[in-house]
């Protein structure tokens, strides 16, 4: 039958490993749990193995090693009792160009044997945006439109768990927020969101993340923890002469690494080698100007910067 | 917004309405050809092209056809016949030939599209045995003109003929014996008509459903149908009806073509040709499903149909080389290809107006060509994406 | 100091609907000056036409010198171009993409050997001379790119979208690259999603609806909204755009 039980894990990964030929390693034993009714990121970069994950969680693509199960059931034996049950959104917005946004919901309500009608109320709140284009081919929407579209007909068949593969790629800063605003509304609803992101001040946004690179999760836990657990100490420093500041940032032993961020810069210090004040002192004999150097608590990206350091120098 | 409890139990049950998702599949289908209307015109327009090409390049026009006369016997009887020709709008006499040995000479020199050869003592001969040879020499490189000539002047010497039958009351029979130069097996559209009916049909059917198979695979959205509860092979057999489609207004308007442009008429059942031609486009369809299950870009998709099924066609199946002529592998292999037994069915009832036995050979052949197909296409396509 | 862009009520019209509605500004040499707006409001339009790529509807531009209508030649000339989407040719190898670029450029045959040669050295690239683009790592990739794009040693260099997609310290390594290339006095005009990297320019436009809404430094721009970072500027911004289609 077509409902699955409640289980214990919206998605369940043990050892899993994909290896594409020649010897490009996708994915390298990972393990993860996400547990229903929260939004679950996965951030990184591109080529870190997110799209690879999502297509074995879709049951789109076999792996190589490991097991998985989605909302209970095993992706390889019982991918058909999945594939009713999610709503997936790849990384290119897999919309019909050629169709009009009408025509586009109305084919995937169908595929799913359902109606626009039967479940308008989970979807209205995102349609209605763009139900005045509903006669324009969708290849002729904006980026933000295209994605509330993709979004709509992913949801048209009320998926327990929805799967969205960088949906916020290439799409301006509101777009992006008014998108994660969906994405809240949506959790309310009951629905599981797997949601992967190259935008790390995303991460803030989902109830936790695993942070991945080269195939690996650097950390998998709260967005809060992850920037509780930060080690090193932070400072973040502006001076008026920037790119000047890089360089004499890293003649400092003390210094581990720094990097822009934003207006300021972001150093790591080990072991509170310098305080603030030494480091005022310094730069400023070095002849920075309009100095400000303040200990500051890390963001994700500041995490992601310092864990994917430590996984290289491994 | 609704509040979590209401979306619980509302699940949609796939199982049923499959028939109805797929028909929205094939209504969907029909969108994306209908939208690209350039390509519709093409696939529509190709086969009224081709039919026209070769019907045009064969000129059917007889009119003031310049012929030469080799007249040896030079006696009452030839001169009278002569004198019918000349009289004729379709004829002008360019020149009277003196020796046989001009005949193929003048023939490209004059541009002749036909020479008229008297046997020696042709008077005598008639009157003796009652029996006296023309031979009337045309151009094979132009059949269809070829054809008309010689009937028409078949014509002229059945008139005189009864003239002189009239007068003398003795029964004469003066047999035209045709020789043609170049292409003594007369190809013409007789011919052409089977082989651009194999590979209209090939094209429309392989190549386009394994091109639209592979745009969707080529643009994400397989992902989505392939992540969706629908059975997957169902998402391709839904691409094949509208081919299936347009393939039959593409026979209509071939058969049509063929019967009222290029004046083939179908001599044996239209019943058993459409029937023939139909199986013939399962199995095409089935060779697409094939192609796009081996095809991951359009590209591909495109050039592994034009190389390894339309290319074929043209060159192996007999559509143009005649088979007997290709060295003894050619000739094995041609018989691999579907085509080549479709369009000898189609000769037997289009041409020859044979019967529906004729061609169970040909019949039993493209049926299990085509249970095969399907078999392998259906074992072979795959569920997941890679 | 020398204005590399000069613009002046640069419009675009495609039939009723007005991509680019008269825009100004310049762009002085050595700037990083950073194109912001919302997906639809005109970004892409107007960088075709300073690119030479789209003529204008009306009003004037001059780039490196030159009119973007009716020098576009001598503006593609003397301009470089990067995008995170086209950058490279993944099946060629690396000193194949670089020779490609050059001649492309026109630089003579002799000045692309010592050049790649001097280009590899510095990127210390020497070994990977015969590597496949697509084999290298994504942070090489992109300081390979951004070397060929300006390997012509253009005047101004266009980057669209530059950084997408990329992880966060290869991304700040890139601005490091920019940095570097400001210093030689090249002007970069670059176009992001990230709005921390709004913040790494000297100057920053938002165009919003096809219109130039602001136009400072971000410091500036912070003040005058009353933000305490350039999103939130963008915010508040983007926010007003009445229309949100391409």
């Amino acid at each position: 039958m077509t409902n699955i039980q409640e289980s214990e894990w919206a998605v369940k990964c043990e050892k899993l490993s994909k290896t594409y030929k020649p010897d490009i390693q996708a994915l390298k034993n990972i393990d993860l749990k996400v547990s229903p009714h929260q939004i679950f990121g996965i951030i990184g970069p591109d080529g870190a193995g997110k799209t690879t994950l999502f297509r074995i969680l879709t049951t789109l693509i076999l792996a190589d090693e490991g097991k998985a199960e989605v909302m209970g059931c095993d992706v390889v034996t019982e991918y058909e009792k999945i594939r009713r049950n999610i709503g997936y959104m790849p990384g290119r917005f897999s919309l019909y160009q050629d169709l009009t946004v009408e025509e586009n919901l109305k084919f995937f309500a169908s595929v799913f044997g359902t109606t626009i009608e039967e479940n308008y109320d989970l979807i209205k709140s995102i349609y209605q945006q763009i139900e005045p284009f509903k006669n324009r081919r969708a290849g002729q929407l904006s980026g933000g439109m295209k994605q509330k579209l993709a979004l709509s007909c992913a949801l048209i068949h009320k998926p327990k768990l929805l799967i969205l593969d960088e949906p916020t790629t290439g799409v301006d800063p509101v777009s992006r927020k008014e998108f994660w605003e969906m994405l809240r509304q949506l959790k309310e609803e009951g629905i599981t969101i797997l949601v992967s992101t190259a935008y790390m001040d995303e991460a803030s946004l989902c109830d936790a993340i695993a942070l991945i690179l080269d195939g690996e999760f650097l950390k998998i836990d709260t967005p809060e923890n992850i920037v509780r657990q930060f080690e090193p100490t932070l400072y973040s420093i502006r001076s008026l002469q920037r790119s000047k500041l890089l360089t004499d940032l890293r003649g400092l032993p003390a210094i581990d690494s720094c990097y822009a961020f934003g207006e300021s810069t972001h150093a790591t210090v080990i072991h509170n080698q310098i305080s603030p004040e030494a480091l005022k002192k310094y730069l400023s004999e070095k002849g920075h100007t309009d100095l400000e150097v303040v200990p500051i608590a890390p963001t994700v990206e500041d995490c992601f910067m310092e864990l994917s350091k430590q996984m290289h120098q491994n | 917004m609704n509040s979590t409890n209401k979306n619980e139990h509302t699940h949609p049950t796939p199982t049923n309405g499959q028939w109805k998702t797929f028909g929205s599949f094939v209504q969907k289908e029909f969108y994306h050809i209908t939208r690209d209307q350039t390509t519709l015109a093409l696939l529509l327009i190709l086969p009224v092209l081709l039919m026209i090409l070769f019907g045009f390049s064969i000129n059917t026009e007889v009119k003031n056809s310049q012929i030469a006369i080799y007249d040896p016997s030079n006696d009452v009887a030839t001169r009278g016949i002569i004198e019918k020709i000349k009289a004729s709008d379709y004829f002008t006499v360019v020149r009277m030939l003196n020796n046989p040995a001009e005949i193929e000479k003048q023939f490209l020199k004059d541009d002749l599209k036909m020479v008229v050869i008297f046997s020696d003592h042709f008077y005598e001969n008639m009157q003796r045995t009652g029996k006296a040879q023309i031979e009337l020499l045309t151009d094979g490189t132009d059949p269809n003109s070829a054809m008309t000539v010689v009937s028409y002047a078949s014509n002229i010497i059945g008139l005189y003929q009864q003239d002189l039958f009239k007068i003398q009351q003795i029964p004469f029979e003066i047999t035209p014996s045709v020789k043609l130069m170049y292409n003594p097996e007369l190809k013409g559209p007789y011919f052409f008509v089977p082989g651009i009916l194999g590979m209209i049909l090939m094209i429309i059917c392989s190549m386009m459903t394994s091109i639209s198979i592979a745009r969707e695979k080529e643009f994400g959205t397989m992902e989505v149908l392939l992540v969706s509860p629908f059975k997957p092979m169902y998402i391709i057999l839904s691409k094949t009806i509208p081919y299936f489609v347009i393939s039959l207004v593409n026979l209509a308007t071939m058969l049509l073509l063929s019967v009222f442009m290029l004046k083939v008429p179908i001599a044996g059942s239209l019943f058993w040709l459409v029937t023939f031609s139909i199986l013939f486009i399962f199995l095409s369809l089935s060779l697409g499903l094939l192609v796009s299950s081996i095809a991951n870009s359009q590209l591909q998709a495109l050039l592994f149909s034009g190389m390894v099924l339309v290319i074929p066609v043209v060159m192996l199946s007999g559509m143009i080389f005649p088979i007997e002529n290709m060295p003894a592998f050619f000739q094995w292999f041609s018989k691999l290809i579907p085509a080549t037994w479709y369009i000898t069915g189609v000769k037997k009832i289009m041409i020859k107006g044979l019967g529906f036995t004729s061609i169970l050979p040909e019949l039993g052949v493209l049926i299990s060509m085509t249970i095969l197909l399907i078999g392998i296409s259906w074992k072979t396509f795959k569920y997941h994406l890679e | 100091m020398e204005n590399v862009i000069e613009v002046n009520n640069l419009t675009k019209k495609f039939g009723s609907f007005t991509a680019v509605d008269h825009i100004s500004f310049e762009v002085k040499q050595g700037e990083i000056f950073g194109f912001l707006g919302a997906n639809g409001a005109g970004k892409t339009t107007a960088m075709r036409m300073l690119c030479g790529l789209l003529p204008s509807t009306s009003g004037k531009g001059l780039v490196a010198g030159y009119d973007i209508n009716t020098q576009s030649e001598q503006v593609k000339r003397n301009i470089g171009y990067m995008s995170q989407k086209f950058a490279l040719y993944e099946d060629l190898k690396v000193w194949e993409n670089i020779r490609l670029y050059g001649g492309i450029y026109g630089v003579p045959e002799p000045q692309i050997v010592s050049k790649t040669n001097d280009l590899l050295k510095r990127l210390g690239f020497e070994n990977e001379r015969n590597t496949l683009v697509n084999s290298l790592p994504l942070g090489w990739k992109q300081k390979l790119a951004f070397s060929v794009a300006i390997f012509h040693e253009p005047k101004i260099v266009f980057l669209d979208e530059p950084t997408g997609g990329v992880d966060p310290i290869t991304r700040r390594k890139f601005w490091e690259l920019i940095y570097e290339a400001t210093d030689r006095g090249i002007t970069v005009f670059v176009t992001t999603h990230y709005m921390d990297e709004a913040e790494y320019c000297d100057r920053v436009s938002m165009m919003v609806d096809g219109h130039i809404e602001a136009l400072d430094t971000p410091k500036n721009l912070k003040q005058m909204f009353h933000a305490d970072t350039m999103n939130e500027v963008f915010q508040k911004l983007a926010r007003k755009a009445q229309r949100s289609d391409s």
